[in-house]
């Protein structure tokens, strides 16, 4: 038969694979399944059965209330014109309570409980989602390494919107929701405490970030090349190398003297992506709380370099 | 080269060009601070050889008077500014500023024709207190006009409104969700477009006792004692970034103009412009509170801004997208009734104008 990839592949058209066996005491699996030429160029053509349980669908709900809470508040903030919440929708936000309130959980709904609202199911609703992550892995026997990483991401998304704001004593630390709103936010905070990017987590962050695109671009460049000799079979060249095995590695170290294994690979991979946020989130918690000022911060620690002086003296202080 | 691979390669640039946000034509630049930090305005050749004609200094109407002569308060009544200027250049600066001001309407803008020396008109109270400032600004706040100085045309630039205005906004029910924007998250000039608050001139640049710009912190780790803790929240941070955005849209630079973006705060790595900057706020909120202020019961009701206030100016009602006004003309000049050599004459009419205010803090 000749070599197949998602471009010459055959779409067999077969009895639904319905997995394995349920663990006693389990919730009823879905029994709905479909076939979609279209997905199966994608990824795998075979849709369901689905395991939703208890945490999904409490997942879905609460992600759906903490949705509509946020949708509904911005086109409330547009008279519920919907024409007006198309066009302006990247500009609208539900904003946190104001410093006023400091942390305390009873803010009135129109000045910030909205959002404390929506924080408090959207939260719900991503740790259920992790809690089925972990208990679906576990279902199959497998290890629990997606919910680790997803904890990570959770993390910073909990320091940005909750820890770090009740460590502060004010909720108006928190990032709003919305498109540019919250990315105003992130500048905002970047110049409130003297530049982020002095922040050494900050930097652990993004140096993480960026190794795991270029882990992801050398992996998935590698697997593909020797996709010819089976190579995206991964997890059976890991116990059974086979010739994409072999050549994959010796490619790398031909290139650079050194290579990852099939397996190695994957945990630098899982590392780096789950060391973006760990750090990350370090950074955004530090703010504030440890270092009010990250440029001085840096300056008096000879982390950054200080550049000559330009003379230029601040006028307010000779009023004093 | 294969021709297929030509196309490719071709494909492939022409891809790259249309992501990029690249703008064809030759440009300029020009390093404003240390090498490496990015300080550099970078402005398209063809776009700074085209000067917009609303930046461009009108001639004066006819050629200065000679100076001497019986002076202006002695030739007409009720002459409380310029009084000590001689009549010859009194009638001058008249027909100047009905130029730059009123040119349609002419001298009966300000004045009833059967009795100019009549105050009857509100407009001809504001210019006065106008003439006022004109003078205090060119003698007072040169940390900022410098020896360039400012005229009616300035801000007037041919209308008896300045296009560049602001009012403070509406009011709006803060007790309900529905239609409120939180006095943000509108895509407004004022604010560069962003999400930014758009209600940061009614903050910073309302009048001498507007709220501090400056949101940094002069210390590595937050103060243990709450009398010198700096208390700005992230949320009040983003009231000061829209000012800068404001101020970097109307005179057309970009932050690196002023700033060394490694830190914004740090006085010894910012340029010399940013000292300009600092009078120039200081001078808006004087010119806003002292001067427009003080009319707010002058001006008729369709003169005002929603809340009943007189409109104010910012940095753009001057500059209008260059850094320096009119191109860096120097106007007054021409106009010496507008910046008197000696110290200034106040009038013992109309509110009375402030101090030369050369030590704000």
């Amino acid at each position: 038969m000749a070599y197949q990839n998602i471009f010459t592949q055959v779409q067999l058209s077969h009895a639904p694979e319905m997995g394995i066996e349920m663990k006693p005491g389990s919730d009823p699996r879905g029994t709905a399944v479909a076939f979609n030429h279209l997905f199966g160029r994608f990824g795998q053509a075979q849709l369901g059965p689905i395991y939703l349980g208890w945490t999904g669908l409490l997942s879905l709900l609460c992600g759906f209330t903490a949705f509509e809470i946020i949708g509904l508040n911005m086109m409330a903030s547009v008279n519920w014109d919907p024409i007006q919440f198309v066009r302006m929708l990247p500009w609208l936000s539900l904003e946190p309570p104001g410093p006023e309130y400091g942390f305390s959980p009873i803010v009135p709904l129109a000045k910030g409980g909205w959002w404390i609202m929506a924080g408090m199911f959207l939260t719900l609703s991503v740790l259920l989602w992790a809690i089925r992550t972990y208990r679906r892995a576990r279902a199959l026997g497998m290890g629990t390494h997606v919910f680790w990483a997803f904890m990570s991401a959770i993390w910073l998304f909990l320091v940005l919107g909750f820890i770090r704001p009740m460590f502060m004593g004010s909720w108006s630390e928190a990032v709003p929701f919305g498109i540019f709103p919250h990315l105003d936010w992130t500048a905002a905070f970047s110049i409130r405490y003297g530049n982020l990017f002095y922040n050494p987590f900050h930097a652990l962050s993004i140096a993480f970030l960026y190794g795991s695109t270029l882990l992801f671009a050398m992996h998935g460049a590698t697997i593909l090349a020797v996709g010819r000799y089976g190579g995206e079979r991964e997890i059976e060249q890991i116990t059974d190398r086979g010739t994409a095995s072999e050549r994959a590695a010796l490619f790398w170290r031909w290139t650079m003297g050194f290579n990852a294994t099939m397996e190695s690979i994957h945990r630098w991979a899982w590392w780096f992506a789950v060391l973006t946020t760990l750090t990350g989130g370090i950074g955004i918690l530090l703010t504030g709380t440890v270092v009010d000022n990250w440029y001085l911060w840096a300056q008096q620690h000879h982390y950054a370099p200080a550049y000559p002086s330009t003379g230029v003296v601040d006028p307010a202080l000779g009023s004093k | 080269m294969k021709p297929n691979l030509m196309l490719r390669l071709g494909a492939v640039v022409i891809g790259a060009a249309l992501l990029s946000a690249c703008q064809l034509g030759t440009k300029s630049t020009k390093q404003e601070g240390y090498r490496g930090t990015g300080m550099d305005q970078i402005t398209l050749a063809a776009a700074s050889k085209k000067i917009d004609p609303i930046n461009v200094v009108p001639p004066p109407p006819y050629d200065p008077p000679k100076p001497g002569g019986r002076p202006a308060k002695e030739a007409y009544q009720n002459v409380q500014v310029l009084g000590d200027i001689s009549e010859d250049e009194f009638g001058y600066t008249m027909a100047a500023i009905t130029q730059w001001i009123a040119p349609e309407q002419g001298c009966n803008y300000c004045h009833n024709p059967a009795n100019m020396a009549s105050d009857e008109l509100y407009t001809k109270k504001v210019a006065r207190r106008m003439l006022q400032m004109t003078r205090n600004i060119n003698t007072g706040w040169t940390q900022h006009v410098k020896q360039t100085g400012v005229t009616c045309y300035t801000c007037h630039r041919g209308q008896a409104v300045p296009t560049e205005n602001w009012a403070l906004p509406a009011k709006g029910n803060e007790e309900t969700i529905l239609g409120n924007l939180h006095g943000q998250n509108k895509p407004v000039i004022a604010t560069a477009y962003s999400s930014l608050p758009n209600t940061a001139f009614a903050k910073y640049l309302l009048d001498s006792n507007s709220a501090p710009i400056r949101v940094q912190t002069t210390y590595s780790h937050p103060s243990k004692y709450p009398a010198t803790a700096n208390k700005t929240t992230t949320m009040e941070a983003e009231g000061t970034y829209s000012l800068m955005m404001h101020t970097s849209t109307a005179l057309g630079v970009n932050c690196t103009f002023c700033h060394n973006a490694g830190s914004f705060q740090a006085w010894n790595m910012s340029t010399p412009k940013r000292v300009g900057a600092y009078y120039g706020y200081r001078m808006v909120r004087d010119i806003n509170g002292q001067y427009i202020g003080s009319l707010a019961s002058v001006f008729p009701k369709h003169r005002l801004g929603p809340q009943g206030d007189p409109l104010k100016v910012n940095c753009a009602t001057c500059h209008r997208g260059i850094n320096k006004p009119l191109g860096g003309v120097s106007m007054v000049k021409d106009y010496p009734a507008l910046r008197p050599a000696g110290p200034m004459v106040t009038a013992a009419a109309a509110p009375a104008p402030a101090a030369a205010p050369t030590k704000m803090p």
